[in-house]
C-alpha cells in the first residue's frame, strides 16, 4: 500500500479552513456561522493529526480530543444564546441584530 | 520486562494550581448549596461563598510567591507572573461578585449561576496566567471564555444582552479557532506545544529550548504560528483591527461584568502574551516586534479617535480599553524587564479603576441600566458628588492624569519603551493619550456642568457597591501617589521560569 505524503494532508486542512473562515465572514445566518466555525476547528483537527504522524508523537492525536470536548461545550453555551434569540425575534439572522450599532 | 520501571509515576505538584482549584470546587459548592438550600429572596451567603473562595484563592497565589519552576510535567509554570497575576485577578474577582449582589438584587435577577460562573471565569484566567504549555493556555482561555459568553447574556429581560452575547460568542469562537491555528502550527514546527521544553531539547521540546538550538532559516514555520497565535490573543486583548466585539460586548453585558471582562480578560490574555513574547519568543523578538507595534499603533489611535463620537458611557469605556490595550502592548514591544513589570502595573491599576467606573456607571444607571448615555449623566455631581467624585477620579486616572495610578502606569510603559529604543511607538501613544483625555474631559464637563434633568428618578445607592466604588478610588489614588510596592510587586513577577540553558545566558536589559 503506498503512502499519502503528508502535504496533502495539509493542503486539505487549509482549504476546509480557509471555506470556513469565509463561510463565517460571509453568512448571515448565526447557526450557519457556527457551522463554519466547527468547520475550522476540524480543519485544526486534521492539521494535528497530520504533524502526530508527522513527528511520530501521540501529542497532537491526544490534543484533538481537547478540541473536540472544547468544541461541544462552546457548541452548547453558543447554540443556547442563539435560541433565545431566535426565541425572542423568530429568526436567527445577523443582520436583525441592529441593537448595538458604532 | 519490569512493568513497574517501564512506567515510572509522574510527579504530582499542585501548588501551582491551588488557587482555580479552589475556585472551582467552591463554584461548585455555590451550586449544590443554592440548589439544595436555596430558598427566600435575601440569598447573601451565596456572595459571601463566592468572595471567601476569592479570598482564599488569593492567599493560595500569594503562599506561592518566590517559587520558580515548572509543574504538572511542564504544563504549568508556577513563577512571579502567575504569582502576581493570580493575586490581580482574584481581587478582580472579589469586586466583581461585591458589586454584582447589589447589582443582580435591584434588578431581581440575582442566581447562584452568576456567582459560580464568575468564579470559573476567575479559575480559567488564573489558570492563563500559568499556563507553560499552549494547549493548556487554549483550554483555560475556553474556560473564562464560556463563562463569559454566558454572564454577557445575564440581563434576562434584555435583548440587547443577548444580542451582545451572540456576538461576543461568535467572533469568540472565531478568534479561538486561529489561535489553535497558531497551537497546531507551532507543534508541526517543534514536535509538542510547550512554551519552555525541559532540560533535554530532543526528548522534551519546547519553544524556547527549539528556537536557541535551531538556525533561524528553519524558523519559518514557527512564525507563521506565531502570526496566527497573535490572532487570537488579540481578539482578547482587543486590539485593532480584532476589537468589532468589544463594543457590543461591553454595552450589553450587565455593568459589573463589563467591568470584570474589561480588567480580567485583558490580563489574562496580556499575561499569556508576556509569557509567550517576552520569554518563549524571545530570541525571535526581530520577527514579532514589527507586528506588534502595528497593532499597538492602529489600536491606540483607532480606540482614541473613535471614543470621541460615543455617547453611550459604556460604549464611551470600551473604546478606551481598546485604547489602553495598545499602550499595554508598548510594555510588551519593549520586550525587558522594565516594560514586563510596567504592563503588569499598567493592567492591575487599570482593572482597579475601571471596575471602579463601571460601578458608579451600573449604580448610575438604576434599573434594567436604562440610563447610561452621557446625557443621563447632566449634573450629576449635585445629585450624587461622591459617586460623581470617584467617577471622575477613575477617568483622570484612566486619562493618565498625575497623582492617579494611571499616570505611573503610562510613565513605566512608555519608560520602558523608550529604553528599548521605540520612541516613535511613545511619541504616538502620548499624543493619542492626548486625544483620549479630550473625551474623558467631556464625561466630566457633563457631571459637573450641565443642568440635572429634574425627570431623572432617585438612585438607590447599595452598600456593597459603594464599598466596592470606595475601595476602587482609594486604590486608584493610593497607588498614584504610594506606586513602589506594586511596581517592586510586579518586578518580582518578571522572572519567569527559565529553563537551564537560558538561565547561563541572562536577557540583556533593554533588548
Amino acid at each position: 500500500m503506498t503512502e499519502v505524503a503528508p502535504s496533502y494532508f495539509l493542503v486539505l486542512a487549509a482549504l476546509l479552513f480557509s471555506i470556513g473562515v469565509v463561510g463565517a465572514l460571509t453568512r448571515r445566518n448565526a447557526i450557519v456561522i457556527f457551522m463554519f466555525i466547527e468547520l475550522m476547528l476540524n480543519a485544526v483537527n486534521l492539521v494535528f493529526v497530520t504533524f502526530s504522524r508527522m513527528w511520530g508523537n501521540l501529542d497532537g492525536q491526544v490534543l484533538v480530543f481537547f478540541v473536540l470536548v472544547v468544541a461541544a461545550a462552546e457548541a452548547v453555551v453558543g447554540l443556547a444564546i442563539i435560541l433565545l434569540i431566535t426565541r425572542r425575534r423568530e429568526s436567527a439572522n445577523v443582520d436583525d441584530a441592529h441593537l448595538l450599532r458604532w | 520486562m519490569n512493568l513497574a520501571q517501564e512506567f515510572s509515576q509522574p510527579e504530582v505538584q499542585l501548588g501551582g494550581i491551588a488557587p482555580e482549584l479552589l475556585l472551582v470546587g467552591v463554584a461548585l459548592i455555590i451550586l449544590v448549596v443554592d440548589a439544595s438550600f436555596g430558598r427566600g429572596d435575601n440569598r447573601w451567603y451565596l456572595a459571601g461563598l463566592s468572595a471567601l473562595g476569592l479570598a482564599g484563592a488569593a492567599a493560595l497565589a500569594i503562599m506561592t510567591w518566590g517559587d520558580n519552576e515548572l509543574q504538572l510535567s511542564n504544563m504549568i509554570a508556577a513563577d512571579g507572573l502567575a504569582a502576581f497575576s493570580k493575586v490581580s485577578l482574584a481581587a478582580f474577582g472579589l469586586l466583581t461578585v461585591l458589586l454584582g449582589r447589589d447589582y443582580l438584587a435591584r434588578d431581581k435577577i440575582e442566581e447562584s449561576e452568576f456567582y459560580a460562573l464568575v468564579l470559573f471565569a476567575v479559575a480559567g484566567m488564573m489558570l492563563m496566567t500559568a499556563a507553560a504549555d499552549l494547549i493548556v493556555m487554549f483550554l483555560a482561555l475556553e474556560t473564562f471564555s464560556v463563562s463569559l459568553y454566558v454572564l454577557v447574556a445575564f440581563r434576562r429581560a434584555s435583548l440587547a444582552s443577548h444580542e451582545s452575547a451572540m456576538k461576543y460568542f461568535l467572533l469568540g469562537a472565531f478568534s479561538s479557532a486561529f489561535f489553535l491555528l497558531g497551537i497546531a502550527l507551532t507543534y508541526g514546527a517543534i514536535g509538542s506545544t510547550n512554551l519552555y521544553g525541559g532540560a533535554d531539547p530532543v526528548a522534551e521540546p519546547g519553544i524556547a529550548n527549539f528556537i536557541t538550538g535551531t538556525p533561524t532559516d528553519d524558523l519559518s514555520l514557527l512564525i507563521v504560528a506565531t502570526g496566527f497565535l497573535v490572532i487570537g490573543l488579540g481578539f482578547k486583548i482587543a486590539a485593532v483591527p480584532f476589537h468589532m466585539w468589544t463594543p457590543d460586548a461591553y454595552q450589553g453585558a450587565p455593568s459589573p461584568i463589563t467591568g470584570f471582562m474589561a480588567a480580567g480578560t485583558k490580563f489574562a490574555a496580556f499575561a499569556a502574551l508576556l509569557r509567550l513574547f517576552d520569554a518563549s519568543l524571545f530570541p525571535l523578538r526581530s520577527e514579532w516586534r514589527p507586528l506588534l507595534i502595528v497593532l499597538a499603533v492602529a489600536t491606540m489611535i483607532a480606540g482614541s479617535v473613535l471614543a470621541i463620537v460615543q455617547e453611550d458611557l459604556k460604549r464611551l469605556l470600551a473604546y478606551s480599553s481598546i485604547a489602553h490595550a495598545g499602550f499595554v502592548l508598548t510594555g510588551v514591544i519593549a520586550a525587558n524587564d522594565r516594560g514586563v513589570s510596567g504592563a503588569l502595573f499598567y493592567l492591575a491599576t487599570y482593572g482597579v479603576a475601571v471596575l471602579g467606573a463601571f460601578a458608579v456607571i451600573s449604580l448610575v444607571a438604576g434599573r434594567d441600566e436604562e440610563r447610561v448615555l452621557l446625557a443621563d449623566h447632566r449634573g450629576l455631581f449635585y445629585e450624587h458628588p461622591l459617586l460623581t467624585t470617584a467617577l471622575t477620579l477613575f477617568l483622570l486616572s484612566l486619562a493618565g492624569v498625575p497623582v492617579t495610578s494611571g499616570f505611573v502606569g503610562k510613565l513605566v510603559v512608555f519608560g520602558a519603551a523608550v529604553e528599548a529604543g521605540y520612541t516613535w511607538v511613545v511619541v504616538v501613544g502620548v499624543l493619542t493619550s492626548a486625544i483620549a483625555a479630550f473625551f474623558y474631559l467631556k464625561v466630566m464637563a457633563t457631571m459637573f456642568l450641565q443642568e440635572r434633568d429634574p425627570d431623572a428618578p432617585a438612585l438607590p445607592v447599595g452598600r456593597l457597591a459603594s464599598g466596592v466604588v470606595a475601595v476602587a478610588a482609594v486604590a486608584t489614588i493610593g497607588f498614584g501617589l504610594a506606586w513602589s510596592p506594586l511596581i517592586n510587586a510586579a518586578e518580582s513577577a518578571t522572572i519567569f521560569f527559565q529553563s537551564p540553558q537560558e538561565q547561563s545566558a541572562p536577557i540583556p536589559p533593554g533588548g
